[in-house]
């Protein structure tokens, strides 16, 4: 059961139509998004306090990402929505981020494996997109790209450091990298094609370095452009929405 | 001069100690116990406004939590960096505390229970901080005295972020004014347990006093938390839950009731509401975080045997 629904979304370029370039940007958005989400249930679990700071500020990155492009999005759209309402009044079946986003943190070496597979995606997509006829987008991406850049170099110091490590370390490393392999050719749907081959050579680098090797079974899953989601996605968003949800309408 | 003298006669002068510098051994211990406990406060501190992170009602809100979270981890490493001058590592001082034989700050081990416990803690919370810290930045010991201008700022940024929070509530709807209310009622008289016991009662205010740690004693940090936030209280539309609070025009103060001593010494012993949850957590996040630990270690270990060969 592999590709249960393809993706008609748009992807990396910026369609002429409006109704495209919106459904781009909350894809982009949504990813953000949901991983902020994810990173912000870490701070004050993880190792060691100067990785609660780091795993922060990667938080807050992703976070200011999904801020500018919803409202972005909400502005071309042109019919008054905001941040807030992009966020937190969509279900799981309109937001149409990656299934790989939205899986949970698991141990930190699976956090560094789906970071690592993200962050070499978004350097791709932002050096791309920094270049976009959509100036705001353009702006977004360029300033996306340097956090990228950061953002990169610590996922990948992290997993070729857990991968050389130690035995348990290396274990959990490859552990995390066969869980979370069939969600990264989602990545490259459809005009994101063209991100592929960097993407696989960042990632053999690392895999190199860390000794660890990637997965034989080419299953796949895919779907999230679709709003098609892995079963996690609705407690991450019920989490996010409740008080919106619960108290509609004020100001906070 | 003897170097006892000596040391009194630059903590008079109101010049600082150096890590370098002679020193009482108890001036050494006084401030390892105080400075750690500091830091482990900003540490364990982290976790009751965690909780919180993921349910921020709006992306504003979510990152300046975020953003206030990680100022307090950045706290805690510039405090036990401070307390390491002494002589101290880091990995002992959170061992200390995690075996209980190191305290930190009562007040984070009550719940965070409503959105508005947000704004109530920047307010109050940092706020009684502030009030503390202020006179430590002037304190006899250089490193510590520096880390706390440092922090001293990120705190106002905090007690101000907190306050603002909760004015919005409270123009807000009834349901969102009750909020703050409720807030304001649970945290009230823990903040005002945060200035210790009574001067009479405390054991270390007259030495502090003499090696210039401490500058104002324990009741007169209270009371200038009180005169400020009463105010603040006020502007808010909030009811302070303290019937015998007013304001004596005589002492150009005000006059408020007395803590509940029984609570603050059963908190301070390790019975409040969280204190097992707050250390248990810490625990749990070391412990899993040992393998991520060892494996840096090891990596590092080969890269150097890798660069010698
Ligand atoms: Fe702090
Ligand atoms: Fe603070």
């Amino acid at each position: 059961m592999t590709n249960q629904i393809t993706s008609t979304a748009p992807q990396g370029t910026s369609p002429a139509d409006a109704g495209d370039r919106i459904t781009t940007l909350l894809a982009h958005a949504d990813d953000n998004m949901v991983l902020a989400q994810r990173l912000g249930e870490l701070i004050s679990n993880t190792a060691e306090l100067e990785i609660d700071i780091a795993l922060g500020n990667k938080a807050l990155d992703h976070l200011g990402v999904a801020r500018a492009l919803y409202t972005h999005a909400g502005s071309t759209e042109g019919e008054g929505r905001t941040e807030d309402d992009l966020a937190m009044f969509r279900t799981e079946r309109d937001y149409t981020n990656l299934l790989l986003v939205e899986q949970p943190n698991g141990d930190f070496a699976h956090t560094m494996v789906l970071q690592l597979f993200f962050d070499a995606y978004q350097m791709e997509l932002w050096k791309d997109l920094s270049g976009s006829p959509d100036l705001t987008l353009g702006g977004i991406a360029a300033k996306a790209l340097k956090e990228a850049t950061y953002h990169l170099r610590f996922s990948s110091g992290w997993v070729i450091r857990l991968g050389d490590g130690t035995e348990e370390s290396h274990h959990r490393v490859q552990d995390g990298v066969d869980a979370l392999w069939r969600y990264t050719s989602e990545m490259f749907e459809g005009a994101a094609e063209k991100y592929r081959s960097a993407w696989t050579t960042s990632i053999e680098a690392a895999f190199v370095d860390a000794n660890l090797e990637i997965p034989s079974d080419p299953y796949q899953r895919t779907g999230g452009r679709g709003g098609f989601h892995t079963e996690h996605l609705g407690f991450l968003l019920a989490e996010m929405q409740w008080m919106q949800r619960s108290y509609p309408g004020l100001q906070w | 001069m003897s170097p006892e003298e000596q040391f009194q006669a630059i903590v008079d002068a109101e010049d600082k100690i150096e890590p370098s510098d002679w020193m009482p051994e108890g001036y050494r211990q006084t401030l390892i116990r105080q400075i750690a406990q500091h830091a482990h406060s900003e540490v364990i501190g982290m976790q009751p406004e965690s909780n919180w992170i993921t349910r921020a009602p709006t992306l504003y809100r979510k990152a300046i939590l975020i953003a206030k979270v990680q100022d307090e981890a950045g706290h805690g490493l510039y405090l036990y960096s401070a307390a390491e001058t002494l002589g101290v590592g880091r990995d002992e001082m959170q061992e200390l505390l995690h075996q209980g034989k190191h305290k930190y700050s009562s007040i984070f081990n009550y719940p965070t229970l409503s959105w508005a416990d947000m704004g109530t803690i920047g307010w109050l919370v940092d706020g009684a901080a502030i009030t503390n810290q202020v006179m430590l930045t002037r304190c006899s010991y250089g490193p510590y005295a520096r880390a706390m201008v440092r922090i001293c700022k990120e705190e106002s940024f905090h007690q101000r972020q907190g306050y603002e929070l909760l004015i919005r509530l409270c123009q807000g709807s009834a349901s969102q004014k009750a909020m703050a209310q409720d807030s304001i009622n649970r945290w009230w008289w823990p903040a005002l347990m945060m200035f210790g016991p009574h001067d009479g009662d405390s054991t270390h205010t007259e030495q502090s006093m003499k090696w210039k740690i401490k500058r104002v004693t324990n009741d007169d940090l209270r009371q200038q938390f009180v005169d400020m936030t009463v105010r603040q209280a006020d502007y808010l539309g909030l009811e302070v839950p303290d019937p015998d609070l007013r304001w004596n025009e005589e002492r150009g103060h005000y006059d408020f009731g007395d803590i509940d001593w029984e609570e603050f010494w059963r908190v301070v012993k390790g019975n409040g509401p969280m204190n097992r949850e707050r250390v248990a957590h810490k625990v749990k996040a070391w412990d899993d975080g040992a393998w991520v630990r060892e494996a840096a270690m090891a990596h590092a270990a080969k890269e150097e045997a890798r660069s010698a060969a």
